[in-house]
């Protein structure tokens, strides 16, 4: 055990940490360099193109220091705000941190609040600055800013670079000398802590695991103590690339664990494991059912395709016990599925592997928060659709969730940043210079402005600079009404949101004014209105497509023309008919892309 | 029958709406017509003796081309192919190339249709297009030509230029039907990327065009086109009694077509052939053997697109025979979509052909689409 060091990484997006886990197992035979397809713990393509971390992932290395053999278990974490929860798990299973902030950069919100998350662990946080390769690099600068986070000595921070290679031999180094070995009682009951779970379709869920005491063997009986099942540990083992079973994973290891369940959301990350005949008395701190923050409708483009959509949704959430969903119609766009994400970054990436695992075609809805609504004989309504709004005069009040949101930023970008949260209603609570020129604004605002715009807004002030992150607190009443959309007089519920009274005008003059943008031309004119209730609020109209022909079609031309109208007809199939109007997938996120 | 084609890509100068394939410098001519003279006769067994039904020499510019340059190519198309002794013999010309020698030309080696690339009788519209001709060579090359014997004129004017106003377009149309011509070609200005009209357009220095004017153009020609005796058979062509073009219909009703020239596309069983559209290149490659090209088979659903694609835009229609040749499902797919189409009304059926009636031919690229089949690819 005291040979054995289990660290993860935080670090922002793009700022290097795969490449330099790479380094890592590369430096320390675990892969060869001809094995090290570029990034090997980002193994969903979608990963890869994004460049992101989606689920997280553990590996065991192997190194020799000064005669001694030592066990480094790395623990990846997802990068993003949409799965804070599944790091602080992966954080708790660790006793270290390599705190990587890219040395052109400095440090972002993201990592800081990760950053926090292993500083309230007790994690030893080992500073790391990378890409010191890179020409734009500012290793003094941001050296000061990590001294001032986290209260080290500047000698501590290693300058490296996983491109070339620096600094590696030293990070190794550093893992052995200074993160702790694992404490925890080999004698005790078993208890190990659920930090991630993997669906493979051969075995069903691989659950990952952090042994903190006693130990498991294969074919124990053990109970899973949050949502009290009981299974065999028909495999156990150790997280080499690929898994590898052993007969027992001891005090302090991380490991695997197959016990014939098929269903990821049997297994909570954060749960704790003990054994049937011998549990431990408590469970480790920490653990929470992960609830859905923003819900939207996916329905499929072909009606037809509603039970292969559901059969597709069944078989993602086998793996990904986050998403959640339940049958939903709408008028508009007949079956489909309400669907709850983590955040906007999970929604996107369910569409997507719906896309390219399950070739299914559907579109989503615009997405909303879960509201809060009061109604005047005294019940409370959970309203996570905007139709689901009930009758105005049946209501007494509605609350919507509030958020803390934290975000850095050069300090040039303050003013208009001020301006932007401002106008998504949001208050400010608290502003730090975190260096001269480099501030932390926290302000408290309503999360179903996130949801919205607010994301790509604050990128697009900040000309990239500025990092977020938030945290949910608490509802509160809010002044809400229900906008209703009609096309040619027909209403899309589809197209139906839940906003502030106040911009309840403005919004709905943009929105008639963006899908004028968006709405190909038909055969006829579209009267595009916004209302609320029975009050239009604003109008435009689509014109009727007048000219649909090519002036020449002889010999030359045939081929060519027959390829752009295939390929017309096919972006065709991706458009919903209501009514008479034939309404793209971009109109129903509109919303989203409001000036 | 099969058509031969033959594209000469050279031009005086560019127009600035055009995106064929043509280039304005000329000192490699020679070498191109001894390429296109070799490509004849190394294609010529693809066709195994069959008459050519139609020629056409177009491009580019093929009154371009020096009389002994015309000869070359001439020759080579005699010495390889048959040629029905009734063949519709078309040449692509402008007004300013068609002096009376070159006429006489013309004529004694065979051609009896020309096409002039007229565009308009205005001024103000042939410099903003660039043209080489004025209004006045536009009428007498015309009369020109009638009179040295050639019995089939076709000229090409445009339409839906931002400014041409109903009544200036009204009164190109009414100078069109003096003349001695057989056949019109009435084309939509369509601004091309990568044109010079396009550049202009961006940089603001010209006018967009309009599709509101363009359509109201399209409806006075369509009320205009009886008046005068043309019936209109194809979106953008009209013809007096006798006079359609044979070469041109025959693309629309999928017979076979051999291409020779650089650029040019040839069909036959369902394969159809690309040149490449380089001069350079193809010269180079003729030098070795066949010009550089690419093949696409055509899939049975992309002839049937293809059937659909071009019947929607002829008054004949579209030929149910040719449906049929791809799969009686094919048949049963289109009658499915009518049922519920919004522009049902506009097609109507006879025993052997569907047509789309030409108060709907100004969008009919968007209802042959609606009439596609797709596989389906993604699943």
């Amino acid at each position: 055990m005291k040979n054995i060091r289990n660290f993860c990484i935080i670090a922002h997006i793009d700022h290097g940490k795969s490449t330099l886990a790479d380094r890592l197992l590369e430096y320390t035979n675990t892969i060869t360099k001809r094995e090290s397809q570029a990034q090997v713990l980002d193994d969903m393509d979608l990963e890869r193109e994004r460049g992101i971390t989606i689920k997280s992932k553990a590996i065991k290395m192997e190194y020799e220091l000064n005669g001694e053999k030592y066990i480094l278990n790395l623990i990846d974490t997802p990068g993003h705000v949409d799965f804070s929860y599944e790091v602080s798990r992966s954080i708790a299973a660790c006793e270290g941190a390599l705190l990587i902030v890219d040395a052109a950069q400095g440090i972002q919100a993201q990592t800081i609040s990760n950053l926090y998350l292993a500083l309230e662990h007790d994690l030893e946080i080992i500073p790391i600055l990378n890409k010191m390769d890179l020409p734009g690099a500012m290793p003094e600068e941001v050296k000061d800013q990590i001294v001032d986070m986290i209260g080290c000595k500047r000698e501590e921070i290693i300058p490296a670079s996983g491109k070339t290679g620096m600094g590696v031999y030293e990070i190794l180094q550093a893992i052995i000398d200074r993160i702790p070995a694992p404490k925890g009682d080999p004698e005790a009951p078993l208890q190990a802590l659920i930090f991630d779970s993997v669906f493979n379709s051969f075995r069903g869920i691989y659950a990952y695991f952090r042994v903190l005491n006693g130990s498991i063997k294969k074919g124990d009986k053990v109970k899973f103590m949050a949502t009290g099942s009981t299974y065999f540990a028909d495999e156990i083992g150790l997280l080499r690339l690929k898994p590898e079973a052993r007969d027992e994973v001891k005090t302090g290891d991380v490991g695997y664990l197959i016990s014939g369940i098929k269903e990821a959301r049997e297994v909570k990350v954060g749960d704790t494991i003990t054994h049937v005949d011998r549990p431990c008395t408590e469970q480790i701190k920490g653990f929470e059912d992960v609830k859905p923050m923003v819900f939207a409708g996916i329905f499929p483009v072909d009606t037809e395709d509603y039970e292969e959509l559901r059969y597709s949704m069944e078989k993602l959430q086998l793996n990904d016990a986050s998403l959640t969903f339940e049958p939903e119609s709408s008028a508009a766009l007949g079956f489909g599925f309400r669907c709850g994400f983590l955040g906007m970054l999970h929604m996107e990436i369910i569409q997507e592997r719906l896309e390219r695992e399950f070739n299914m075609t559907v579109l989503t809805t615009v997405p909303n928060v879960s509201y809060h609504a009061y109604l005047t004989n005294g019940e409370d309504l959970v309203v996570n659709n905007p139709t689901d709004l009930p009758d105005p005069s049946k209501l007494d009040r509605i609350e919507e969730p509030f958020i803390r949101a934290q975000v850095i930023t050069k300090a040039e970008y303050t003013g208009s940043i001020m301006t932007l949260c401002i106008q998504k209603r949001g208050m400010l609570v608290n502003q730090n210079y975190l260096t001269t020129d480099r501030v932390e604004l926290i302000f408290e605002m309503p999360m179903g402005e996130i949801v919205f715009d607010f994301y790509d807004k604050l990128k697009s002030l900040s000309r990239g600079y500025a990092s977020f992150d938030y945290h949910p607190i608490d509802y509160r009443e809010s002044k809400l009404i229900k906008l209703d959309l009609m096309l040619n007089g027909e209403p899309v519920d589809a197209l139906s949101s839940l906003i502030h009274r106040d911009n309840a005008y403005d919004f709905g003059k943009k929105i008639c004014e963006k899908l004028k943008e968006l709405l190909p031309r038909q055969q006829f004119e579209i009267a595009i209105q916004a209302s609320i209730g029975a009050k239009v609020i604003a109008r435009e109209t689509v014109k009727a497509m007048r000219k649909d022909v090519t002036a020449k079609c002889y010999g030359g031309d045939i081929s060519r023309k027959r390829k752009l109208l295939e390929k017309q007809k096919e972006g065709k199939k991706r458009m919903r008919q209501v009514g008479s109007v034939e309404i793209p997938q971009s109109a129903f996120m509109a919303v989203l892309k409001l000036d | 029958m099969p058509g031969l084609y033959i594209h000469i890509p050279f031009c005086r100068q560019a127009c600035t709406y055009c995106d064929f394939h043509f280039s304005t410098s000329s000192h490699y001519r020679p070498q191109l017509v001894s390429a296109i003279a070799k490509e004849l006769a190394f294609r010529a067994s693809e066709w195994q003796d069959e008459p050519m039904k139609t020629v056409y020499f177009g491009g580019g510019t093929p009154s371009q081309l020096l009389p002994s340059e015309l000869d070359e190519i001439f020759n080579a198309v005699h010495r390889n192919f048959k040629i029905s002794s009734s063949a519709e013999i078309t040449f692509e010309a402008n007004p300013e190339d068609l002096k009376v020698e070159y006429i006489k030309h013309l004529k004694a080696i065979g051609i009896n249709r020309l096409s002039i690339g007229i565009q308009s009788f205005r001024e103000p519209d042939l410099n903003q297009m660039n043209r080489a001709h004025d209004a006045a060579q536009a009428i007498s090359c015309v009369e020109q030509a009638a009179s040295e014997g050639i019995s089939s004129i076709s000229i090409d004017l445009i339409y839906g230029i931002p400014e041409l106003s109903n009544e200036a377009w009204l009164e190109q149309l009414n100078i069109a039907a003096r003349l001695p011509i057989n056949h019109l070609s009435c084309y939509a200005l369509t601004v091309e990327q990568g044109t010079p009209l396009a550049k202009m357009i961006n940089q603001g220095k010209r006018k967009n065009t309009d599709d509101e004017q363009a359509e109201n153009h399209f409806q006075l020609l369509q009320k205009w086109a009886p008046t005068e005796g043309f019936s209109h058979y194809e979106v953008s062509n009209l013809a007096r009694e006798g006079g359609r073009a044979k070469h041109n219909s025959a693309y629309w009703s999928g017979e076979s077509y051999l291409g020779i020239g650089p650029s040019a596309h040839s069909f036959q069983n369902n394969i159809r052939r690309f040149n490449i559209p380089n001069n350079q290149k193809y010269i180079r490659s003729l030098r070795d053997g066949d010009a550089e090209h690419e093949i696409e088979n055509l899939h049975v659903h992309e002839r049937y697109n293809e059937i659909v694609l071009t019947g929607m835009r002829t008054s004949t229609g579209i030929d149910k025979n040719e449906i049929l040749k791809t799969g009686k499902a094919f048949m049963d797919f289109f009658l499915d979509i009518l049922e519920n189409h919004p522009d049902r009304k506009q097609i109507t059926q006879t025993d052997t052909h569907i047509q789309l009636s030409s108060n709907a031919w100004f969008r009919a690229d968007g209802i042959a689409s609606d009439f596609f089949f797709l596989p389906e690819s993604s699943k």
